[in-house]
């Protein structure tokens, strides 16, 4: 009977992940003092390993790249009411379909590969999250554990390909060979030495720019087309959507190309961007880190690309921590990734509970009322 | 008598690959009949192999590190009902933030306290790790083929863990059958209003299956830690906690039927191992990766309803509120 | 010898029972006792507070101010266990079964009598015959509970209650999922009930269930009890009107009908729910231009899935609706393609159906013309165009306040629906259906909607107003369909049509002849 009395916009998309970013960053110096480190230096040369030199920018915003992608192949299925646990097998098989571009047209002009690369990665990536998503709006198979599922068959198919299949003749790690160079992503400093900037040779590249493009591109569709309106009844009530005319089970369907074709975007910035060939497990966990990220980022592009950053600074800064701080490694970025998904999505409803009471009793008018 | 062997010495590796799967699945049985979706069971075993390592390796006693393991995780586990039935989180997400905080703060620690890049101090010394329990005479009994080499490869030589995991399936299927608990907890996982109307507490009961699954993910990631293998590893459960709980739905949240299915799964692993390489008349050489793969397309298919039907626990997922 | 005049307690007193949801006063002060032994009644309409009052009586809500008395006793119910205590026992509307557990599991949930359930089955099986052969509930004891008809499932949420002892046994809405012979079975046994001593109180809006079975009748309006009478000092009709009120009708300002051509035809349309069960029984009228239709139920006769069925939003597994030359049914023409042919919908559940609640007024002006080429242009919507046409429905509508950026949550449920009229009535579809267009609406905005109805038909098109509310039908239709059990029962002209009229053919009174 009675609604519970709601947030306002602001604090529903702004204070609340604050909050929750806030709660699992205490919890992380928690732990950091319980490694028997100080927090508030682990704190600082994070945040100085993250942004404190054009090297270590560079680095930050090439691992928030991945995680644009897969933060907004999360966010698309979350506006259709799907959890898309896949986006790890997305990556990785959508890397694939944009690596083998490379490698058979790897000669070809750049601007001639690029859009095939996007073509084959996307392709590819929602090749792979179209079955579960034709099985749960067909059949009703839990779409959370049949992504998983795909995970782990995703991981076996490429090792498969990459060991028997694709592997370069006469070695012994299971790598392609390398792409052919004019399919390379062209550097950031490449591109701003062009311009007559000089920046430090990093990782960086011209995907981040893509992956900027592809959140435009998604805050156009799911706001500004009928497409995304009708994904969005959909994710919203199901039942209004038939209403209007709407084919849920299509929708699903499409949501789910859409999502796994923006988690393929992956294998633009890691393999045409960096390393150059397909290789084991490069998606090395951003699928699940996409959960995090479009959490804090509250399912939205200007908050997925927000939220990529600080992981993206987080992953850079983690890696400057085990340099200055021996008791402490990378994984503790992982303990903070987990925090985040915690405080911003499971336990939301203890921090919104709180929140939306002392909001409440500051403006009593009786608008909230349904 | 060649071919014998190997079937034996391969049953006998299902059935060690199997115990892990078996003991999560049991654990995942309680809290999904109780309307909890458990995909915590990875984070949660992983949790307990940490600290079954780490407490091993600091007391020497392989019991007090299956008692810090099964603590563990059953704490992991109340951080679940915490989220998922006090707070009526989303279970999906409680359980992937569990999963992946745990697999980060275990090297982690492991780091900070041992200073071995992530992993715990080897487990040499006796009374570490439970190790195999050698049966009376199965040394002698090998001589024989049959049913000697049974007795000494496939009932005696394994850890104490595998005996009880073995133990637990008619133990959990009295549990869920034969008691007032049991009944009780089935009753929750498919209408909880059915057992508030009852009188009993839905958030009682879930808390209840969720101590249990935690104390039974808790042996599982010990085993591993401290009876598989001799120390703690970075992402030792390497997927086994999902694997688990696609033999749960495969054996459709059923005692027997889930064993039959972590013994299925575990044969196929077992089967991987030994057929690397090897060319089979007909087929030829078959990857290893399709035979890997094999329980996972096993379990979309059945999730699909091409291969029987597997109908979940009609509550499960979601939050219990009175008001609706 | 003196006659031993034993004046028993009523088994059940509620003493000025008042409930608040929010800003919804569901229960005022409500007072009534029943007598030991007896079948007492409770009749209301939807929404008058019945069912409140039996979840404060189970412990399923607090009540905030009140007292509950069991054989004259004060008690105090705060949980379902003390409602059990008491000797209470609720049959749910709903039923609280385990659908694949057996019989016997579910009756001895919450009383399996120790930890280890084997004794504790013997001891149920033992009760449960006993049971049966008092009382005739003849229930398969070890049969899955989800392969049982409904009737024999409220058997057992029956026996569920009398296993823990119930002497006072609470029926909510036991017919709604019943047939007529089912129902019938059913008095008997709370016939048998009250022979055995047991106290039976039965939560309905059927008047033909009060006048069958009960020997005293409370009957409810707007949150508070406004009659109560011996069963067989008063009649079905002055029943009806004391659920109703005596409140005048709303006048609704219009003129005579002028009904012209034939615009929507519907034969033999059988609609199945979710579930599977006939909803809808070879129903069929006609629609003309220039008149209002007005179709009235108690609810939950089918009336809900004809509507659905005509608006496209569920597939009839027989019959035909021609409309625009067309069979929409044969053709599977989507709600979309209805809406195109100039078939418009009001939805019964407003916030459900009809309008997403956490999208802003203006997207939800679109909710069902989004693909339309005014609010697209290309690829992209046309957001200017969409902000204008809300804006522009919003003055005409009245809407306050006139924001279409505000979320439609926070709008009042009178401005909801003007809302979503202004976007079905506003294209001047030539055949609108609307249903419940008034449900938690306030006065003014009743009279608004009401207008604008009036307004379409008289520029010639036609309106089916499904509604439970017999003052709006009779304020509103020209014409009168009567539905019950899934069948169109009745047919009136306004002139002839009468709430007492009316409200006997919704009960199904007409087959009784009492």
């Amino acid at each position: 009977m009675s609604t519970p009395k709601q947030l306002p916009r602001w604090a529903d998309l702004i204070l609340l992940p604050l909050v929750g970013l806030a709660a699992a960053l205490l919890l992380s110096c928690g732990v950091i003092a319980l490694l028997g480190e100080s927090p508030w230096q682990a704190m600082r040369l994070m945040v100085d390993g993250a942004f404190g030199s054009q090297e270590s920018i560079g680095y930050s915003l090439f691992y928030a790249t991945n995680f644009i992608f897969t933060g907004l192949a999360v966010a698309v299925a979350f506006h259709a009411g799907l959890f898309n646990i896949g986006g790890e097998g997305q990556a990785y098989i959508g890397g694939l379909g944009a690596g083998l571009v490379c490698l058979w047209l790897g000669h070809w002009p750049f601007w001639a590969v690029l859009p095939l690369a996007v073509m084959g990665a996307a392709g590819f990536g929602a090749a792979w999250a179209f079955l579960p998503g034709l099985l749960q709006a067909k059949r009703g198979s839990h779409i959370v554990i049949t992504t998983i599922m795909f995970n782990f068959i995703a991981s076996a198919l490429m090792t498969y390909l990459l060991v028997n299949v694709l592997i370069k003749p006469g070695q012994q790690s299971p790598e392609t060979r390398e792409f052919g160079s004019n399919s390379w992503m062209p550097f950031a400093h490449e591109i701003l030495a062009r311009v007559g900037l000089d920046f430090t040779a990093t990782p960086l590249n011209l995907a981040f720019v893509l992956a900027l493009g592809a959140a435009g591109l998604v805050w156009v569709f799911i706001w500004h087309t009928r497409w995304g309106y009708a994904l969005r009844v959909v994710g919203q009530s199901p039942e209004a959507a038939v209403y209007a005319g709407i084919s849920p089970s299509r929708i699903t369907i499409m949501a789910m190309l859409l999502s796994g074709a923006l988690a393929g975007g992956l294998g633009l910035n890691e393999l045409m961007g960096s390393q150059h060939r397909i290789l084991i497990d490069f998606p090395g966990g951003a699928g699940f880190v996409g959960i995090a990220v479009a959490l804090m980022g509250r399912n939205h592009p200007v908050g997925i690309v927000f939220s990529a950053i600080l992981f993206g600074a987080l992953y850079q800064g983690g890696s400057q921590l085990t340099f200055d701080m021996p008791r402490v490694n990378r994984d503790m970025v992982v303990v903070i990734q987990g925090l985040v998904i915690l405080s911003c999505g499971a336990l939301e409803n203890m921090f919104r509970q709180p929140l939306t009471a002392l909001l409440g009793r500051r403006r009593k008018s009786g608008e909230g009322r349904s | 008598m060649e071919t014998y062997t190997l079937m034996v010495l391969l049953l006998a590796a299902t059935i060690r690959v199997a115990t892990p799967l078996l003991l999560a699945a049991l654990a995942g049985m309680f809290s999904e009949r109780a309307g909890v979706i458990d995909l915590g069971l990875e984070g949660k075993m992983l949790g307990a192999a940490f600290a079954a390592a780490t407490v091993a390796t600091v007391t020497g006693s392989a019991w007090l590190g299956l008692g810090a393991g099964m603590v563990t995780a059953i704490a992991l586990s109340l951080l679940l009902g915490f989220a998922c039935v006090t707070y009526r989180g989303n279970q999906v997400v409680a359980a992937m933030a569990v999963n992946i905080m745990v697999s980060g703060l275990g090297p982690t620690l492991a780091l900070a306290w041992f200073n071995l890049g992530g992993q715990t101090p080897q487990l040499d010394a006796a009374g570490q790790r439970f190790t195999a329990v050698v049966w009376p005479w199965s040394q002698s009994a090998r001589e024989t083929p049959f049913p000697g080499l049974l007795y000494a490869e496939l009932l005696s030589g394994h850890n104490l863990v595998v005996y009880l995991a073995a133990a637990l399936v008619p133990a959990a299927a009295w549990l869920l059958y034969r008691t007032r608990f049991g009944l009780r907890l089935r009753a929750v996982g498919e209408n909880p209003q059915a057992v508030d109307t009852a009188g009993i507490s839905v958030t009682g009961l879930r808390y209840q299956a969720m101590i249990i699954s935690g104390a039974l993910c808790g042996v599982a990631g010990s085993y591993l830690s401290i009876a598989a293998s001799s120390g703690f590893v970075r992402d030792m459960t390497a997927g086994k906690g999902y694997l688990a709980l696609a033999a749960l739905i495969f054996g459709k949240w059923r005692p027997y039927p889930t064993l039959a299915a972590c013994l299925l799964f575990a044969f196929t692993d077992a089967l991987a191992v030994r057929l690397q390489g090897v060319a089979l008349p007909l087929v030829g050489v078959i990857p290893v990766q399709f035979i890997l793969a094999l329980p996972y397309v096993l379990t979309v298919l059945l999730l699909a309803g091409f291969v029987g039907r597997a109908v979940a626990p009609r509550a499960i997922g979601v939050p219990y509120s009175k008001e609706k | 010898m003196v006659e031993k005049i034993t004046v028993l307690p009523p088994a059940l007193e509620l003493r000025s029972i008042s409930k608040r949801f929010g800003a919804v006063q569901a229960n005022r002060a409500v007072s009534f006792q029943v007598a030991a032994g007896s079948v007492h009644g409770l009749i209301g309409e939807n929404g008058a507070g019945k069912s409140t009052v039996m979840n404060i009586v189970y412990g399923f809500h607090r009540a905030d101010d009140g007292e509950i008395l069991v054989n004259g006793r004060p008690v105090k119910i705060s949980s379902t266990q003390d409602a059990i205590a008491a000797g209470i026992g609720m049959v749910h509307q709903h039923f609280m079964l385990v659908e694949n557990f057996t019989v016997i599991e579910n009756v001895m949930l919450g009383v399996e009598g120790g930890p280890l359930l084997a004794e504790g089955i013997a001891k149920a099986r033992e009760a449960l015959a006993k049971l049966g052969k008092d009382y005739g509930l003849d229930v398969p004891l070890d049969a899955i509970v989800g392969s049982l008809p409904v009737g024999l499932q409220q058997r057992v949420e029956i026996m569920k209650a009398l296993h823990r002892g119930a002497q006072i046994l609470i029926l909510d809405e036991p017919t709604a999922v019943l047939t007529p012979q089912e129902a019938d079975q059913l008095f008997r046994l709370l016939g048998r009930l009250r022979e055995q001593g047991k106290t039976v109180l039965l939560v309905t809006h059927k008047l033909r269930e009060i006048m069958a079975i009960t020997d005293r009748v409370t009957v409810m309006r707007q949150g508070s009890v406004v009659a109560e009478v011996e069963t067989k000092d008063t009649s079905p009709r002055e029943l009806a009107e004391k659920m109703v009120g005596r409140s005048v009708l709303l006048q609704v300002q219009k003129g005579p009908a002028r009904p012209g051509a034939e615009l929507l035809t519907v034969s033999n349309l059988e609609v199945r729910d979710a579930q599977g069960v006939m909803r809808v029984k070879r129903v069929g009228f006609k629609l003309h231009g220039g008149e209002i239709v007005g179709i009235a139920g108690v609810a939950g006769n089918g009336q809900s899935e004809l509507l659905e069925a005509l608006a496209g939003m569920r597939a009839p597994v027989g019959g035909e609706i021609r409309f625009g030359g067309r069979d929409l049914v044969a053709e599977k023409i989507d709600p979309r393609g209805r809406r195109e042919l100039g078939l418009a919908h009001v939805p019964e559940d407003r916030l459900r159906v009809g309008v997403v609640t956490s999208f802003s007024a203006q997207e939800n002006l679109i909710l069902g013309y989004q693909d339309h080429e005014n609010f697209n242009r290309g690829l992209l919507m046309n957001n200017q165009a969409i902000l204008e046409d809300c804006a522009r429905k919003m003055a005409a509508y009245d809407v306050r306040p006139p924001q279409p950026g505000l979320r439609i949550a926070a709008f009042s449920g009178g401005n909801q629906q003007k809302l979503v009229v202004a976007r079905e009535v506003d294209r001047a579809p030539t055949v609108l259906l609307v249903g419940q267009p008034t449900r938690g609406v306030d006065i003014g905005a009743i009279e608004f909607i009401h207008q604008r109805l009036i307004g379409l038909r008289d520029a010639g098109k036609a309106v089916l107003v499904v509604s439970v509310e017999l003052d709006e039908i009779l304020g509103l239709a020209d014409r009168i369909l009567v539905m019950a059990g899934g069948e169109i029962v009745g047919e009136l002209s306004r002139a002839e049509a009468t709430e007492e009229k009316i409200g006997l053919l919704m009960a199904g009174v007409r087959e009784e002849k009492t």
